[in-house]
């Protein structure tokens, strides 16, 4: 088991720290992307934020983390069939993965030493309800891209090949990381990303400093430094799971609301589902911070998370689209 | 200096010896060579073992996975190791060829827990030719050694006893806050933004103290670590008003590293440390900075279209020997086919088997031809008095190249553009009847709004790409824009947007051909195909069959 640096000790980055708690509050929000150069710690942040979600339950023996005995697949014969508590799932995909591998496939091994025809779950079946995470997002081969958009379009994976016939859930949030410069995402996986964050590195010497600092102690003495960021871990998680609860409790006036549609049709974004975005992300973080009602100012804080991705390219505008985002928040919500 | 490089790339390797799990590895620039032959020499000295692996590598050599062969004969599963779960020195050759995908993997098990060491032998011989910046950016040293004669080149590294001695000293060493400030403040002087490099530069600096038998960081292994780290990394000059440092300083203080003790107590000022790694910068260091960009540029326009062999989707190609390796499909039928003549001869062999007998060598792949249509796009200057002539030309090499279309799956589009706007006047098509149909009339004359005309190219050549087809542009134009993006005169405004809209276009990676059609080809036409990063055809008095012929051979190249 690997120990992944803390959350808590990543140094600035406030963005996308604030971007991770929030897809983890409310996983309706469909997730982050995560964009930016090299070493600028985008890895680190996706694997920590694996510590910081809550446990679930779900059915021991379900290969799809099903909630209930009666949401497993008819397929898996599930034998153990009480109810424990794990960890949230945080599956990586990799680069090269395999469409086999993604969605599952015949089980070769039981094929071969049993000449049975099974089914083995893949990737998906492991992430559903928990997070997919996809480092390098941008050089996905197409095919397994289109795969992924299917499947989180619908909420089921369905597997038909080899004589095999085989449905079951899928829903999961999708975390992605990636360095621009390799190339643009499709507009169409681009818009499944709930938040977008640009990265760049610190830009005080004091920063950049603490983080060298930070990773050195992290190296050398881990079981220490997590010690030390353990109390931090803990505070933002019970802070993940007080916010989960307030959620539903927590007001959205009419003014926010107009606010939302109004910034929405200020920057031209594409689709509903920025708007749809936008509210849900300015709640979750009006529940993180113990707020009874969502305000202006939460909104302002996360309309460049939740639109700057939305928008459509300028190709003249070199100031990048959260710039974008963050004049148009300042004329409208004047 | 020869002897100089040769030093570092000992210096830099023993260092490597001492701590690859923190340095991660070394990039070797040189083509092959007896001196790049000595240094590989030396590689065994690591204390993790050598692998030698291709730009080819397939995921299932790196990651593993099911052994198909040794599978089948023991009637049970069997799992070969990948190279990402046996820690390794990994030794890339040809590393200017692979991919980014590879270079994205080979990142993934540097930072994995694994303690992996890559050795890059990069034989880029372009500058613009050169290993994936994913990789050399997570790797501590870089090192030259294409102007290291054979001579120069001697064996000295330390004694495997000496290198151990390092690694035990390695983990009580480390740096002082101040030590540390320094190394960050001379990697942003230096414009480096990752902050992996400062990083890198104190472990270097540690394994270096190590290896000279120091119980403390010393400045001098501070300056030595990052004059061998930073300068391959440096994207700007920093700002500081300095005389010009002589080339042979760090040299020398390269030499007697560690033998000093004497300044080991005050700190070297900032300044002693910038001039120390600018020395170290090549003296091309800003041509080389242009040239990265631009291949930069051109890297991201790979992959979509053409031709080529796939494993997953396309048109059928014959089914084809092969092992299965995680990326291609079995062709079952195929393989049945191959296995069943021989099934009375190998129950004879074994008479108590089960069901069919399968030979790893019977299996067959399936494989596919990919190959995605090719669109050209021609952007014509319809603008002044050339007009006419130029448009009806063009019109001819659209109509030439579609007459061709069918065997060479292309398609054409034609956009014309004059006074203050582009406009399309033929979309994407392969029928030539609609083309002659919609070419009919073509209007001329007007100002020149390049940058107008640009844009409509590039909008459609991203429109094109997302109906997966493979864009590529043709420029029919003298290059002397005088009309801006909104329609605004003035030349100054007009060549700041046509150069704004090049570079976005060049930035999409997409391929063009600037076709100067002045009757006196001239600095502009040449410096547009410079903005997109394209190719340049001075064609004054073009007719259809060259501008056809030309604009093929461009694009195709």
């Amino acid at each position: 088991m690997t120990v992944h640096f803390p959350f808590s000790a990543i140094v600035g980055q406030d963005d996308m720290k604030t971007a991770m708690i929030l897809t983890a509050i409310d996983p309706s929000l469909g997730g982050v992307l995560v964009f930016g150069d090299r070493g600028t710690g985008k890895s680190t942040a996706v694997r920590a934020l694996a510590a910081l979600l809550p446990p679930m339950e779900m059915v021991a023996g379900c290969p799809v983390n099903s909630a209930k005995v009666k949401d497993c697949p008819d397929w898996a014969d599930v034998q153990d069939k009480s109810i424990v508590e794990r960890p949230t799932p945080v599956v990586d995909l990799p680069l090269g993965v395999t469409e086999d591998r993604v969605t599952g496939a015949l089980d070769i091994e039981r094929a071969l030493t049993q000449g049975e025809k099974a089914f083995e779950p893949g990737l998906l079946a492991k992430a559903n309800r928990g997070y997919l995470y996809i480092d390098e997002v941008n050089l996905l081969e197409d095919h397994i891209v289109d795969l992924l958009l299917d499947v989180a379009q619908s909420g089921v994976n369905a597997v038909e090949r080899e004589g095999l016939s085989i449905r079951h859930a899928a829903r999961f949030v999708l975390v992605g990381s990636g360095n621009p410069e390799e190339g643009e995402l499709r507009p169409q996986l681009l818009d499944r990303f709930g938040l977008s964050v640009e990265v760049r590195s610190p830009d005080t010497v004091a920063e950049r400093v603490e983080v060298i600092r930070r990773r050195d102690a992290f190296e050398h003495d881990t079981s220490r430094f997590m010690r030390k960021w353990n109390g931090q871990n803990t505070r933002i998680r019970k802070g993940i799971i007080a916010a989960r609860e307030a959620l539903t409790s927590t007001k959205t006036p009419d003014d926010v609301l107009e606010d939302c549609a109004r910034l929405s049709l200020a920057l031209g974004a594409d689709g509903l589902r920025g708007e749809l975005t936008l509210l849900k992300s300015a709640r979750a973080l009006a529940a993180f911070e113990g707020a009874s009602s969502v305000t202006r100012s939460h909104l302002r804080r996360v309309a460049p998370l939740a639109l700057s991705h939305r928008l459509r390219r300028d190709p003249l505008d070199e100031a990048g689209s959260s710039t974008r985002v963050d004049r148009t928040v300042a004329e409208t919500l004047a | 200096m020869n002897s100089a490089a040769w030093k570092r790339a000992l210096r830099a390797l023993s260092a490597l010896c001492v701590d690859p799990a923190g340095l991660k590895g070394l990039t070797v620039r040189a083509r092959p060579s007896p001196a790049r032959q000595v240094l590989e020499d030396q590689f065994p000295r690591m204390p993790l073992p050598l692998r030698r692996i291709h730009p080819d590598l397939t995921d299932t050599q790196l990651f593993g996975g099911v052994n198909v062969a040794a599978s089948l004969t023991e009637g049970r599963m069997v799992r070969d190791k990948g190279l990402s779960e046996i820690p390794a020195t990994l030794v890339l050759a040809m590393a200017e060829r692979a991919s980014a995908g590879l270079a994205a993997r080979l990142g993934l098990v540097l930072d994995g827990a694994s303690e992996h060491a890559l050795i890059l032998l990069d034989e880029g011989a372009d500058p613009e030719e050169a290993a994936h910046e994913t990789l050399t950016e997570r790797l501590a040293f870089h090192v030259d050694l294409s102007e290291v004669r054979w001579n120069d080149a001697k064996p000295l590294m330390p004694a495997p006893a000496d290198l151990d001695d390092a690694r035990m000293r390695l983990s009580a060493l480390r740096l002082t806050d101040t030590q540390q400030e320094t190394l960050v403040t001379l990697a942003a002087a230096f414009g480096i933004g990752s902050l992996r490099a400062p990083q890198i530069a104190a472990n270097a600096a540690r394994a270096l103290a190590a290896l000279d038998g120091e119980d403390a960081v010393t400045d001098d292994h501070l300056q030595e670590a990052t004059e061998l780290v930073y300068p391959s990394r440096a994207t700007r000059m920093p700002e500081v008003e300095e005389p010009e440092s002589t080339p042979d300083q760090p040299e020398a203080q390269q030499d007697d590293a560690g033998e000093t003790g004497e300044n080991t107590l005050t700190d070297i000022p900032q300044e002693m440390l910038i001039d120390a790694v600018r020395a170290m910068l090549p003296p091309d260091f800003l041509t080389r900075l242009e040239s990265r960009a631009r291949a930069k540029r051109a890297a991201t326009g790979s992959g979509a279209g053409l031709k080529r062999v796939a494993t997953r989707r396309g048109r059928p190609l014959p089914p084809r020997p092969g092992r299965l390796d995680g990326r291609a499909r079995i062709d079952v039928v195929a393989t049945l086919r191959t296995a069943a003549p021989w099934q009375k001869l190998r129950r004879q062999g074994r008479p108590d088997a089960p069901h069919l007998i399968i030979h790893p060598s019977d299996i067959r792949l399936k494989r596919y031809e990919e190959r995605s249509d090719r669109l050209v796009i021609f952007a014509v200057d319809a603008s002044g008095s050339a007009a006419m002539a130029r448009m009806s030309e063009a019109k001819g090499a659209v109509e030439m190249m579609l007459a061709q279309a069918y065997a060479k799956r292309d398609q054409v589009a034609l956009i014309g553009f004059r006074g203050d706007g582009a406009e399309i006047l033929l979309s994407p098509t392969r029928s030539l009847v609609q083309a002659k149909k919609q070419l009919s009339g073509l209007p001329g004359g007007g100002g020149t709004p390049l940058a107008s005309g640009l844009q409509a190219a590039l909008q459609m050549a991203e429109l094109g790409r997302v109906r997966g087809s493979s864009p590529a542009l043709a420029i029919l134009t003298d290059g002397r824009a005088n009309v801006g993006l909104g329609g605004t005169q003035g030349r100054a405004q007009a060549r700041e947007d046509a150069q704004a809209m090049s570079h976005a276009v060049a930035s999409q990676g997409l391929k063009s051909v600037v076709i100067d059609t002045a009757n006196r080809p001239g600095r502009e036409g040449a410096e547009l195909a410079g903005w997109l990063n394209g190719d340049y055809l001075p064609l004054p008095r073009a007719d259809a069959r060259t501008i056809s012929a030309a604009t093929d051979a461009a694009l195709t190249g």
